[in-house]
């Protein structure tokens, strides 16, 4: 595959950043649309709740909050980079640190449930 | 040195370089973007005599001398001064006098084209004038303190305010980030990474008197607020400017004003 021109890590953020927006955006309809059926139908809700057995469902879903980490933490990282007036040497401290504890906390996640 | 001399060793340089064209010998292939105002033309490609020291501008000039004399290109200092060079090479902003061949050659061959973003004026040279329009929208122009007629009030050179300041005057106007700029691409309206560095160094120093006219020129309408941080202009930059960070302060400092919290 030829390589993408001008793509850098922080340009690749970006990208990612815009295409997991536009993911959960198109997702959040459909999201709600599902939510109202618990109010108006719900038994056509528990029908189209056993679609989550099937593991193409299961893999989507994997996806689904894949797109919410990297957007949650791609948003986190811009919110930190234009708002903190931080040297770039505290910014990696800071990115060590979260990517750190957020290893930690989720090795005890894991081993909780 | 005579003029005698000057042409003996112009003769010699010439017969260094071998016949015009079609020279034996390593060769690179160079495929140039060709055009005009009216959109992009012709790719049309070149074999170079590949030397082991040579610029992308070299190429360029190489061929302009020795196999087209109509292509049209622009530079002047040729050692990363004046900033007039920068070119796309490879779909990446460079300044071509100080980019060497063998960084960029890809199997033997490379793709020059004129500066992303801007109109052309004839094959790689762009047209800077909307570039440098923005500058002037930016308000980074000078706006004075004292005439001539007044003492020169001291600076600290190591006050934070004039260390912020002096991280980014050493931009050269090349446009190499406004090329690499997507945000540029995707909004005509967005001044741009070097006019709001500018904006930010002017910002922060203390002979410049006019902080809140700069802060309402890069707040409205394609000013610092339509940036999305992806970063090109601080990966592309020749002098290892860092626009980024400078547009983040100005995003810091519009922002505590609106709060009415005043200076960042």
């Amino acid at each position: 595959m030829k390589a993408i021109p001008r793509a850098h890590p922080l340009w690749l953020a970006y990208i990612l950043h815009r295409l997991s927006g536009l993911g959960l955006a198109l997702f959040l309809p459909a999201h709600f649309y599902v939510l109202s059926m618990a109010l108006n139908d719900a038994a056509r809700l528990d029908a189209f709740l056993r679609l989550t057995d099937y593991p193409l469902v299961k893999l989507a879903e994997f996806g689904l909050v894949f797109l919410l980490a990297v957007h949650f933490f791609g948003g986190l990282r811009l919110l930190a980079f234009e708002w903190l007036p931080w040297s770039a040497p505290q910014k990696t401290w800071a990115a060590a640190s979260l990517a750190g504890a957020f290893l930690i906390s989720t090795t005890f996640l894991l081993r909780a449930i | 040195m005579s003029r005698a001399m000057v042409a003996a060793s112009t003769s010699q340089r010439r017969e260094k370089r071998g016949p015009k064209v079609g020279t034996t010998g390593p060769q690179i292939t160079v495929t140039v973007q060709r055009g005009g105002p009216e959109g992009p033309g012709r790719k049309q490609q070149f074999q170079v005599p590949a030397y082991d020291n040579q610029t992308v501008l070299d190429v360029v000039s190489w061929i302009q001398q020795n196999a087209d004399p109509t292509l049209t290109y622009r530079f002047a200092c040729r050692v990363g001064m004046c900033g007039s060079c920068a070119m796309m090479v490879n779909g990446v902003p460079r300044w071509t006098c100080r980019t060497h061949v063998s960084k960029v050659l890809q199997d033997g061959a490379m793709e020059v084209a004129p500066l992303r973003n801007l109109p052309v004026i004839k094959d790689l040279a762009a047209d800077m004038d909307t570039f440098f329009d923005k500058w002037v929208s930016a308000e980074a122009v000078h706006h004075p303190t004292a005439s001539r007629d007044d003492p020169i009030a001291p600076i600290d050179p190591e006050a934070p305010e004039r260390v912020t300041a002096s991280a980014g005057i050493e931009c050269i106007n090349c446009a190499v980030c406004y090329a690499a700029c997507d945000t540029v691409a995707n909004n005509p309206d967005y001044l741009g990474p070097a006019a709001l560095q500018r904006a930010w160094t002017l910002y922060n120093d203390a002979k410049d008197g006019a902080q809140d006219t700069i802060l309402d020129a890069v707040s409205g309408k394609g000013g610092c607020h339509s940036c999305h941080s992806m970063g090109s202009c601080t990966a592309y930059c020749p002098n290892e400017l860092d626009p980024l960070s400078a547009i983040a302060g100005l995003k810091r400092a519009t922002t505590r004003r609106f709060f009415g919290k005043g200076r960042a």
